[in-house]
């Protein structure tokens, strides 16, 4: 279990997480981006930009 | 037996459907996948480089532009991206992807286009209430308005005034489509339309993004020959087609260059990601024996 940076809760990794996956925070449900695997670390997701999409 | 295909996979962020096409060309398996993050790039196309270790680029940054320009210089090494620049040129670009639809005689809703507040104003009051006023650049129905009459649509176009953007002062005018709560997004791979949704919503945008549910869209002759017939107009590929259906028959709205499907895989029971990741190894298996 490692700590959200918003809300200090614990996050779950999932197994076959990568670099830069996003996921929810279960506790705040901030969205979160994984900023490291080893060891594993998370940031806030970056908010969306103007040009984001498709 | 030949060396596996490397494809790098260029992402902003990893979001499902990019955790979803991983998984579909490990499923497939004879091609090796790097994920290269777009905010990490660094190019040099001044001087000699070594060779890219990868045969092609899926290019699935979330940034629009981000994705497009790191698209420039990994063709101008000779990778072949999917889709290809040229597409997400097109596609990201209201007006150049309208204009692509029209000269390919793609049925499309009408529209005006104008570059001051006033004749703005003067377009829409021709035109004739509701418009939809969209920016150049954008997705996910943001900042995409609704203008009744003339009154709204002056407040509207105030407002368009002070954004700092200077594409927003590219008034793109779209005459709204009564599309009876629901518009139809098909998926193109390829040569192949493989899947289709209808998405419905009680508010005028239907963007999943925004809310609108998805149910699954049979594929008929008709939705098939029409969403092709868009993707052809923008040098196809992987594309999603955004459809209005009315009594005179299908008016392509949008057409989407990185295409997002999370939602449409339960819902119409195509394995969306694994037929782009088998379209990629076809086309590369194409390139390599030539």
């Amino acid at each position: 279990m490692n700590a959200c940076p918003v809300c200090g809760g614990g996050v779950n990794l999932p197994i076959n997480a990568v670099l830069s996956e996003l996921l929810d925070c279960g506790e705040c449900s901030s969205e979160l981006e994984v900023s490291s695997l080893e060891p594993v670390r998370f940031v806030e997701a970056p908010l969306e930009a103007e040009d984001w999409g498709e | 037996m030949s060396s596996p295909l490397r494809v790098a996979l260029l992402h902003s962020v990893i979001r499902r459907e990019e955790k979803l096409l991983l998984d579909a060309f490990e499923r497939h398996g004879g091609v090796k996948v790097t994920c290269l993050d777009d905010r990490k790039l660094d190019f040099d196309p001044c001087g000699a480089a070594p060779p890219l270790p990868y045969d092609a680029v899926l290019a699935r940054s979330v940034s629009f532009s981000r994705g497009l320009y790191a698209r420039y210089l990994f063709e101008s090494r000779g990778l072949r991206c999917f889709n290809e620049s040229a597409v997400a040129a097109l596609c990201g670009d209201k007006l150049r992807m309208s204009l692509a639809l029209l000269e390919a005689g793609v049925p499309h809703p009408d529209l005006r286009i104008a570059f001051t507040a006033d004749s703005a104003l003067e377009a829409t009051t021709a035109m004739g209430y509701p418009v939809v006023m969209k920016p150049i650049v954008g997705s996910w129905g943001r900042l995409i308005a609704r203008a009744d009459d003339a009154d709204a649509a002056e407040s509207l176009l105030e407002h368009k005034a002070a954004l700092g953007n200077f594409q927003h002062q590219i008034y793109y005018l779209q005459r709204y489509v009564d599309k009876g709560g629901r518009d139809i997004r098909s998926f193109v791979v390829g040569g192949r339309c493989i899947a289709a949704i209808a998405r419905t919503s009680a508010h005028w945008r239907t963007n999943t993004a925004r809310g609108a549910t998805a149910s699954n869209c049979p594929v008929s002759e008709e939705l098939a020959s029409i969403s092709l017939q868009a993707a052809r107009a923008v040098g196809g590929g992987m594309l999603a087609i955004d459809l209005f259906e009315t009594k005179d028959g299908y008016l392509v709205n949008e057409v989407n260059d990185t295409m997002e499907f999370k939602n449409s895989i339960e819902t119409t029971g195509v394995d969306i990601p694994f037929a782009m990741a088998e379209h990629v190894v076809e086309e590369l298996q194409k390139r390599r024996a030539a």
